[in-house]
């Protein structure tokens, strides 16, 4: 077996196997699911407390040199040149036809210097898209640095404890910062719909860091499940099945991750991979959107299970689905075609057979409570 | 007398008076995690051996429990409907799924009693 067909493991492995991880492959690395207390707990956990998420399997990338800026922005429907020092942006990796390679977040470190974070399973792959697109520049692949997400009502005082100099950041911000003489990258943001923050720190220095946050009553390791239902109730997306290669951005209702400059009539109109479409799309309109569902009673509709109108035509397919621990009600999104899309349109998904009520609804379902200064 | 039995798929099935109550042990709720509906059998329901009987939903998973004998369906716990955590609290108790009257004389031998079950999640299969 070669090493990269092997489940690596992160740094924090021996850790989750003592808080009673349960460990599964997920995207090449043995990954916690969940702890003892269950996705359940786990969630509200980090909604109320504060829950610490090992997201060291996710690539980071440095990128750099001089107008890179520009080269990236061939890439990517935003507006680097915008961004401040240690600011960063939600984006998109769009495809020459208009799809979607990637989603990933892009913070400007310096003048020349973007430093992104891609999914795991894609980093491979968006590596070697950003080698051929950028041969001119320095492409880093960060795989000796850790990344922890510490979120939740309570992170601020946590962190407000480890790093007093980060609690004042606002959502979509970074800077560097030491904790305890270690060097970290710390920004404000996450992927649960709280307020919160990632750690980005080398490996050697990595269980020390989080030995520090885990000393806190308030912060407890927190699984995949939890991540996925918490992210499901925030609304966002999930790469490879909320939006794919065969979705747009407007269709993966993501219009805005496109910056204005970048739109028609902008000052930086178009210039990215897939402009045509993606702005065609934006124009007149996608014949499908994502949307998201509430969904009548108590049963989950999951990924995969089709859409039905109230005459039984089928109009599209569940996406993501579960059930919302802090709604205490199944959440879902789905793809619809978009006559079908606005808000209150009463569909149906199919569930082993049975027709379960659902009404597109909007997204968040939970208010997001970032800090937004 | 109430005599108790295990299958593979990790249901316990108690059998008094000719009536068969099934449910899932707790190994089996521990894997599932928290258990949120419950899509139960219709009473008078006729079941065949491995026919879907009941679905458990869990945050995580579907899971589909088949019934492990020939019969009708008599009862089915509706407290499961409001309270479906009942699975995870006490899924050998309260947490009873569905009630089965057996069409045939009950066969039994291929089921297990607590201790085989005991050591067939021991080892992990």
């Amino acid at each position: 077996m070669s090493d990269s067909a092997k489940n690596q493991k992160t740094q924090f492995y021996d850790y989750h196997i003592s808080a009673g991880g349960k460990m599964v492959p997920f995207a090449g690395y043995l990954m916690p699911v969940q702890y003892p207390a269950g996705i359940m707990q786990e969630h509200l956990h980090t909604r109320n407390n504060a829950g610490l998420f090992d997201v060291s399997h996710m690539g980071q990338v440095l990128v750099t040199g001089v107008g890179v800026a520009t080269a990236l922005e061939k890439l990517m429907p935003v507006d680097l040149d915008a961004l401040a020092i240690n600011q960063q942006t939600y984006a998109t990796f769009t495809l020459p036809d208009g799809g979607i390679l990637d989603d990933l977040i892009v913070t400007r470190w310096a003048e020349d210097t973007y430093f992104l974070v891609v999914n795991a399973a894609c980093k491979d792959q968006d590596i070697a898209h950003l080698k051929s697109y950028l041969s001119d520049f320095t492409i880093t692949h960060l795989d000796q640095h850790s990344l922890i997400a510490l979120q939740g009502a309570k992170a601020k005082d946590i962190m407000l404890k480890l790093a007093p100099s980060t609690s004042d950041l606002i959502f979509m911000h970074g800077c560097p910062v030491q904790i305890d003489g270690i060097e970290c990258y710390v920004t404000r943001s996450g992927y649960t719909g709280e307020d919160g923050f990632e750690i980005s720190v080398s490996n050697d220095h990595a269980l020390a860091v989080a030995d520090r946050l885990l000393a806190f009553d308030d912060c407890k390791w927190i699984g995949l499940g939890a991540r996925d239902s918490l992210r499901l109730e925030a609304g966002l997306c999930l790469y490879g099945h909320d939006m794919d290669q065969n979705t747009s951005p407007i269709e993966a209702g993501i219009t805005w991750s496109i910056s204005h400059s970048r739109r028609a009539g902008g000052a930086k109109e178009g210039g990215f991979l897939g402009a045509e479409k993606i702005l065609k799309h934006l124009a007149d309109g996608a014949p499908k959107k994502r949307v998201g569902f509430l969904v009548e009673g108590r049963a989950p509709v999951r990924e995969g299970a089709e859409i039905a109108d109230n005459d039984g035509n089928i109009v599209g397919v569940i996406t993501s689905g579960g059930f919302g621990p802090t709604l205490q009600a199944p959440v879902a999104m789905g793809y619809v075609t978009s006559a079908l899309a606005a808000v209150g349109t009463q569909l149906n998904a199919i569930v082993r057979g049975k027709l379960r009520p659902m009404t597109v609804t909007k997204m968040p379902l939970i208010p997001q409570r970032y800090h937004r200064g | 007398m109430t005599q108790k039995f295990y299958t593979k798929d990790h249901e316990w099935l108690s059998i008094e008076e000719n009536i068969v109550t099934i449910g899932v042990t707790d190994f089996a709720q521990e894997q599932l995690g928290d258990v949120v509906f419950i899509e139960l059998p219709e009473v008078g329901a006729d079941l065949i051996e491995g026919d879907e009987a009941a679905v458990i939903e869990s945050v995580k998973a579907a899971g589909e429990i088949a019934v492990p004998i020939n019969g009708t369906v008599v009862a089915i716990n509706e407290d499961l409907v409001d309270q479906p955590e009942l699975l995870n609290t006490a899924p050998e108790d309260e947490g009873w799924i569905f009630r089965v009257s057996p069409s045939d004389g009950l066969e039994t031998a291929s089921f297990m009693d607590a201790e085989q079950y005991q050591k067939y999640i021991d080892s992990g299969e």
